[in-house]
């Protein structure tokens, strides 16, 4: 049990700093000085969440390991992040993408975590679901703006969406540990979750003029640690150089 | 599907700092549409808590004065002394207005 509770919180906080991360990747190279900074404030909200996330791992792990320790000394294989965030950003059209197929799970999620029979993580869930709709609320502009606008820029958010798509089924693919801890209702059953995102997700595909894929077909691996991508490899290593070649540095 | 256009329009942003107080121009953003404008204001101009509600209007849509009126504009108010209430004798008790 603790074990699947340690696992648990450790996808919840490595997706968050792997997607927060990426964000920041384009602070002071977006596009308009506004998604700049709404990106990098993305991003911020993403590793608050993480530092929650990873602080409650690092506690139940009891290994006397702190959320830094866990973000910043461990490699890829200990890495439990949906493959989903781990993408690399692309145009611009592909981040907005990424982050709204991700935006509208994590909604659905948190909002059922609330409900966890574990206090701590309803208290995490609800202090971050209300940054997550404000995610939410974002992406799904962004992308309806971007498919219903020129020529280039719808095709430019189907590629993304044609791309991301097999990605999608992993964060609603239930394993061992979503199992374990769906029993005593620490965790929702993802795949109960999945109707209500297909709904979300259609529903702003129509507006955007974007058509998404009919295979159903799932890349799975990120959350196991067992199958993640050569590029999460390359994001940590310029992650986690510095507290790595300088493990004494203090703010 | 819209043509392209270069740039997004500009967007003037008035936010509200506490409940109670008016809403006071902070600066300009540019955005697509006013939806947008409101979430870059969000992004742009509340993070530190600045506000409780966001005003947005196209920068296009405002009425200005030109530099150039300020003669008849407000030269004719200068010498009107008497458009002040400095002439009334208020009693101690009444304290700081």
């Amino acid at each position: 049990m603790q074990g699947a509770l340690f696992d648990y919180l450790l996808r919840q906080g490595d997706t968050a700093l792997i997607l927060g991360h990426r964000l920041s990747e384009w602070c002071g190279v977006a596009p308009a000085l506004e998604e700049d900074i709404a990106m990098a404030n993305t991003a911020l909200d993403l590793i608050g969440q993480t530092q929650m996330w990873l602080g409650y791992a690092a506690e139940v792990d009891g290994q006397g390991r702190t959320a830094d320790d866990l973000a910043f000394r461990r490699d890829v294989w200990d890495f439990r992040n949906l493959l989903l965030v781990e993408q690399t950003n692309g145009d611009f059209g592909k981040t907005v993408m990424r982050q709204f197929l991700f935006d509208a799970f994590d909604v659905a999620n948190l909002t059922a975590l609330q409900g966890s029979t574990d206090p701590r993580i309803a208290e995490i869930a609800a202090k971050s679901v209300k940054e997550a709709q404000y995610h939410l609320e974002r992406s799904r502009e962004t992308v309806i703006a971007l498919g219903d606008g020129t020529a280039q820029s719808n095709a430019r958010m189907q590629a993304a969406l044609d791309l991301l798509w097999s990605f999608t089924g992993e964060m609603f693919a239930m394993d061992d540990v979503d199992h374990t801890l769906a029993q005593d209702g620490t965790v929702p059953d993802l795949a109960q979750l999945q109707p209500g995102w297909t709904r979300t997700v259609n529903a702003v595909f129509t507006e955007a003029m974007l058509t998404p894929p009919e295979s159903s077909h799932a890349q799975l691996g990120g959350k196991t640690g067992a199958r993640h991508s050569e590029h999460l490899g390359h994001m940590l290593a310029t992650m986690q150089f510095l507290p790595r070649a300088y493990p004494d540095a203090r703010w | 599907m819209t043509n392209t256009k270069p740039e997004w329009p500009l967007w003037e942003v008035f936010i509200r700092g506490q409940h109670g107080m008016s809403h006071r121009h902070v600066g300009s953003l540019h955005a697509a549409d006013e939806r947008m404008a409101i979430l870059n204001a969000r992004d742009v101009y509340t993070r530190r808590n600045e506000g409780v509600s966001i005003w947005v209007v196209e920068a296009q849509h405002i009425a200005a004065s030109s530099p150039e009126e300020k003669g008849p504009l407000y030269e004719p108010a200068n010498s009107k002394v008497y458009r002040h209430p400095t002439f009334f004798d208020i009693p101690d008790d009444v304290g700081a207005m």
